[in-house]
């Protein structure tokens, strides 16, 4: 698989990446906190607020309908993205955090009760922990816990033995943020399907590295922020079976989700506007959708495999410093590599490396029972994107050993 | 030595490096050579828990002294753990209270104290501030 552009024409489409840090070039290993944005992304946005702003769906004149069709389209787009069964299966929210608290919130109302369980991985982000944790304590409900070995693999063993009749929802990630593995979601689906449980997909680490296939996966919902893959702040996607959302109460009430209001009654919309109370963040969905095309137009699969190319060089030049210890070796991994120099503390190395213009991200990565689960209080990530360069990883390389020398 | 004093000197002392890979390997030899914390005093009670790295500080007051000693899990920070002890330990309240600190910007790690950053260095600023101003209290109704 080839890229459709050169990494020439790729960087030049990314125009901060010819920033300088600290005088430096800046190089960007801090994809997993935020990727950068195409000037197909930038000049869309741009573009909107020109020629095409008001608000959607509440107007009957020109600028409305034109705004309007623009998001209904950026909807189809993420649709056929994820390759969802329909369009009302795309809400768009604030982005993944926000997708799983609407769930934790909603479906919770609807079927969550005292000694119910919910069930989770020990590898997940904040995010798709502590949800869950409000929606137990509200409910009286228990969470547990998948646990998974020392080279980052769930331990499927142990999930299916989790599984329990009072098991109402299962919420893993689809990757790891801090370790890369790539979970094995379809048939943790299955399983639970087996069951009758659904499951949420944290999909925040795994839509920008590949196909994802939400009809394939057959997961029940599929969360994902649309800063991590390339596109804008403040917008995210909740897929949902349409089936199961239309059984849900909506979680925010306003403008747009209703289809009639009295003081005594008010009756909700329909799919997905149930789910979008308010003025929604159109403008970033548009963006987004812009984001998706870029990527589905440079290839997915040779995005995958460039990346896939980057990280073991990475993995190769990192294992080579003695004392290094690389945190997540399962055999599927996307590219992202954690790690410890010896002793060293993480953010010594930070400091180090920042000043050589290179961003990696240092510190618990949202994620303190993996680290607890490690026995340690942080480490350092860097997360590769295809418009890193093989000479990006070598200067990382050569910066970590430097390191390594400066704390000897 | 007054505080300004040891300001301007740690000023000067820096002022010899010629980059950022200096001053660093310099912070980091300035935290080597913190003396040694006592263990017994890294408790809770003691600690400043930043998101990055972890402060521990702990003073004692005794005729109208007030000695400070600090740690840090991060070299880095325990380097500039070492340059704040070394202004701000055996002071008197009063002198801690009024101090003004200056020498942090002028040797260009500003960035290290910014909120941010989260590292403890801040928070431990103002915890030094905070036991003097409570020094300074406990002598005036004494
Ligand atoms: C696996 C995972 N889940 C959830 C999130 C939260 O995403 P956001 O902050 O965009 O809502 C992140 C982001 O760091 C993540 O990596």
């Amino acid at each position: 698989m080839k890229l459709a552009k050169s990494i020439e024409e790729i960087r030049s489409d990314f125009p901060i990446l010819s920033t300088k840090a600290h005088g430096k070039p800046l190089i960007y290993l801090d994809n997993g906190a935020t990727t950068q944005k195409p000037l197909q992304v930038i000049n869309m946005m741009e573009e909107l607020y020109r020629t095409a702003n008001a608000n959607v769906h509440r107007g009957v004149h020109y600028l409305s309908d034109l705004v309007s069709d623009r998001y209904e389209a950026a909807r189809e787009t993420v649709r056929a993205f994820i390759n969802a069964r329909s369009r009302e299966e795309i809400i768009f929210t604030a982005g993944t955090t926000a997708s799983i608290n609407a769930v934790a919130f909603s479906f919770g109302e609807r079927f969550v009760g005292e000694g119910d369980e919910i069930v989770i991985s020990g590898m997940e982000h904040h995010a798709n922990i502590v949800p869950w944790q409000m929606l137990c304590e509200r409910k009286k409900a228990k969470l547990k816990i998948i646990p998974f070995s020392d080279e980052g693999v769930l331990d499927l063993e142990a999930y299916r033995n989790l599984l329990s009749e009072r098991t109402r929802i299962v919420a893993v990630t689809h990757v790891s943020n801090v370790l890369g593995t790539i979970n094995p979601v379809k048939e943790i689906v299955a399983e639970a399907h087996r069951h009758g449980i659904p499951v949420l997909i944290d999909g925040a680490q795994g839509i920008q590295h590949g196909l994802v296939d939400v009809t394939d996966l057959d997961c029940d919902f599929y969360v994902f922020s649309g800063h991590k893959v390339y596109g804008p702040n403040g917008i995210g996607v909740l897929y949902g079976k349409a089936d199961l959302l239309n059984e849900l109460p909506p979680y925010q009430g306003g403008g747009d989700m209703v289809a009639n209001v009295t003081f005594e009654k008010t009756t909700y919309s329909v799919l997905p506007f149930k789910f979008e109370a308010g003025t929604t963040n159109f403008t970033g969905a548009i963006g987004l959708a812009a984001a998706l095309d870029y990527l589905s137009t440079l290839g997915r699969e040779a995005v995958a495999e460039r990346e896939q190319a980057l990280l073991a060089t990475a993995t190769a030049g990192l294992s080579a410093i003695e004392g290094l210890r690389i945190y997540g070796t399962a055999p599927h991994k996307v590219s992202v590599i954690s790690f410890l120099p010896g002793v060293i503390h993480q953010y010594d190395a930070g400091m180090i490396l920042d000043k050589m213009g290179i961003a990696v991200r240092t510190g618990t990565h949202c994620a303190q029972p993996l680290m607890e689960r490690f026995g340690i209080s942080g480490n350092i990530r860097a997360s590769i994107a295809f418009y890193n360069t093989e000479a990006e990883i070598e200067a990382l390389v050569r910066g970590v050993r430097k390191v390594t020398e400066m704390f000897a | 030595m007054t505080i300004n004093e040891i300001q301007d000197q740690i000023i000067e002392e820096f002022a010899q490096f010629g980059d950022w890979m200096e001053r660093y390997e310099y912070l980091i030899d300035l935290g080597r050579s913190l003396p040694p914390f006592d263990e017994r005093h890294k408790t809770p009670e003691y600690l400043i828990e930043g998101c990055q790295s972890k402060v521990w500080l702990f003073p004692s007051f005794e005729n109208g002294i007030i000695t400070f000693s600090a740690e840090s899990d991060a070299l880095i920070t325990r380097g500039i753990v070492a340059l704040l002890v070394r202004v701000f330990s055996g002071r008197t309240p009063a002198e801690i209270v009024d101090a003004n600190i200056y020498f942090i910007e002028k040797i260009g790690l500003r960035e290290n104290l910014s909120p941010t950053r989260s590292n403890g260095l801040l928070a431990m600023m103002k915890q030094m501030r905070l036991y003097a101003l409570a020094y300074k209290s406990k002598q005036e109704h004494s």
